[in-house]
């Protein structure tokens, strides 16, 4: 049965077609990889799925919940947690204070709710910087800590925008490291990535998008080899280089 | 060590200014206490909405005028008691807050602060043209005795200092409260970010409309507080566009989304302009605005932190609560 579901989302700005007649589907513990050039739509469809945007057409279901019309906080409380391409973390507040605020969807009483942050804090490594300002950090930081505020949320649906994006080459293990561990807790995965490599070594599946249309989808080994795919985003020399995973 | 040390210093403070009306027993230094005590009170108010939820609104007059007119005229034409007008006044004001603040929290950062004051000219033109509330020549409040009941004092300007105080206290209190839970966290992810602040589940326009309330009501209060203690009201005295600013700009030098920077910017602009008033009379009146605008341009260029701002990093502290 599949966790989320989505149907025929269109989305227009304008005359700009950013989504259209998107469908797939997610299923429960699943990491799929949403790839495609700039531009194609991943993270306007983000935007769709949490209640950013609305969209003209199409229906989206998470746990038979319908999602088109409800707002974003109430995406989030049905237990879909996300991160932002363009990172937006509260930046007068201190790392602890940023995750605070989305532990306390479950959990009133500060003080609980700073413990639960913590923990969550601990477990991507940020611990340490706890009454540091998040306007104080680094890049990877920065992805640390939006990754520790959603997962404080409790969600069962975890969108990541662009995990290693604008961050070193050194930190890019770490960040691939906290998605295993994520997984290994059982949650269910949407990750929009550019850097392939990543995107082929954690995904167990992959939608591409191009122009706003699904152009593949399906084990990452198969969607190499897409002919579509290797001349909108991958590339000849990609796919020479792609060992078999 | 700290904590038994911020008590004593706390109850020293309180301890002063509760002896203060028995050492001075003057009226223009108590009079100058309540003005302070009354913008404090204000600008912490005005500050639930601007300081912590980032929601700059220059209608709050309209609260103000709302508290002072709704206790005046059910006094006036119902003789109602002023205590019951305060809080028909409060509750007016937050309901005007509720309808002022659905359509107006779509809007963003200045376009916010624009509709609030167009709300606020819109709503002192209608007083000046509504005859039933006195229009413009306002009303003068009907002189009764002495009494607590009444809320009227005229022999001592004592009981107005204890009670503004009261308010004063009050107002700190829930900020202090709202700083250390749930709500407090809400508004401040609001300030920074709202759309992130969603993502998080939070219910932002929820959010922002209670923060309007709990402003509007502390201001509706202040309003009806200061209809007694002047016992004359009108649009120019409880309306201006220049009380909305005043109580912004008092947040904004003392420190915004800080619970002493507002008390702090009263204490030190307010007997400025009650001293300014004195030294050059009516003329006086611009010179005061002459200092607030230096102030305010020195507090927007070496710290924008406002003067709170200097303390908390002299204590080398980051100023969040930690409750």
């Amino acid at each position: 049965m599949a966790l989320r579901r989505v149907e025929g989302i269109t989305k227009r700005f304008g005359g700009l077609v950013a989504n259209y007649r998107i469908s797939f589907a997610v299923r429960p513990g699943e990491i799929v990889g949403l790839i495609g050039p700039n531009g194609a739509g991943k993270s306007t469809l983000f935007d769709v799925i949490t209640g950013h945007y609305r969209p003209e057409a199409g229906d989206i279901t998470f746990e038979n919940h319908p999602l088109v019309g409800r707002r974003p906080d109430q995406v989030s409380r049905l237990g879909i947690g996300r991160t932002f391409q363009k990172l937006r973390p509260f930046h007068a507040m201190t790392v602890l204070e940023n995750v605070t605020v989305a532990a306390m969807q479950h959990e009133v009483n500060p003080t609980a709710a700073r413990r639960e942050a913590l923990r969550y804090l601990e477990f991507v490594e940020l611990a340490d910087k706890r009454d540091s300002f998040a306007r104080h950090l680094s890049t990877g930081q920065r992805k640390r800590l939006e990754l520790a505020r959603a997962m404080a949320t409790r969600p069962r649906l975890l969108l990541l925008d662009e995990v290693t994006g604008g961050v070193d080459q050194r930190t890019i293990p770490t960040l691939v490291q906290l998605i295993g561990r994520l997984r290994e807790q059982g949650l269910t995965l949407v990750v929009i990535e550019h850097n392939m490599r990543v995107i082929m070594s954690i995904a167990d599946r992959i939608v591409a998008l191009h122009l706003g249309e699904v152009i593949a989808d399906g084990p990452p080994s198969e969607v190499v080899k897409d002919r579509r795919l290797i001349e909108a985003y991958l590339g000849e020399a990609f796919t020479r280089a792609s060992p078999e995973r | 060590m700290r904590s038994p040390l911020k008590l004593a210093a706390g109850l020293l403070a309180l301890g002063a200014l509760l002896a203060f009306p028995l050492v001075f027993t003057l009226p223009f230094p108590r009079h100058v206490m309540i003005m302070i005590f009354l913008y404090a009170m204000l600008a912490q108010a005005w500050n639930i909405l601007a300081g912590y939820c980032g929601q700059i609104s220059l209608g709050h007059a309209v609260f103000f005028g709302a508290g002072a007119y709704t206790s005046t005229v059910l006094q006036m034409i119902w003789g109602l008691n002023q205590w019951v007008g305060l809080l028909a006044g409060v509750v007016l004001a937050v309901a005007l807050s509720q309808v002022i603040g659905y359509p107006c929290f779509r809007l963003r950062g200045h376009y916010f602060a624009i509709a609030t004051i167009a709300i606020g000219e819109i709503v002192q033109t209608l007083a000046i043209n509504w005859d039933f509330i006195g229009g413009a020549r306002g009303l003068t409040l009907p002189f009764q005795k002495d009494s607590l009941s009444a809320f009227q004092f005229h022999t001592s300007k004592y009981p107005y200092y204890y009670s503004v105080l009261g308010l004063l206290t009050l107002c700190l209190l829930v900020s202090w409260r709202i700083e250390r839970t749930r709500l407090g966290y809400y508004l401040r992810a609001i300030r920074e970010d709202s759309e992130a602040a969603a993502s998080v589940g939070i219910p932002v326009a929820r959010y922002k409309l209670i923060a309007m309330a709990v402003s509007a009501a502390f201001v509706a209060a202040g309003g009806t507080f200061y209809a007694q203690y002047v016992l004359y009201l009108d649009p120019d005295s409880v309306l201006p566009l220049s009380l909305s600013i005043l109580v912004c700009v008092l947040g904004v030098v003392g420190g915004t989304g800080t619970l002493w920077g507002p008390l702090v910017g009263a204490a030190l602009l307010i007997p400025l302009s009650e001293f300014t008033r004195i030294q050059f009379g009516g003329t006086g009146r611009a010179a005061d605005l002459v200092i607030y605008g230096a102030l305010l341009t020195g507090v927007a260029v070496f710290q924008p932190a406002g003067l709170v701002g200097i303390f908390t990093r002299w204590r080398g502290a980051d100023g969040a609560p930690q409750g």
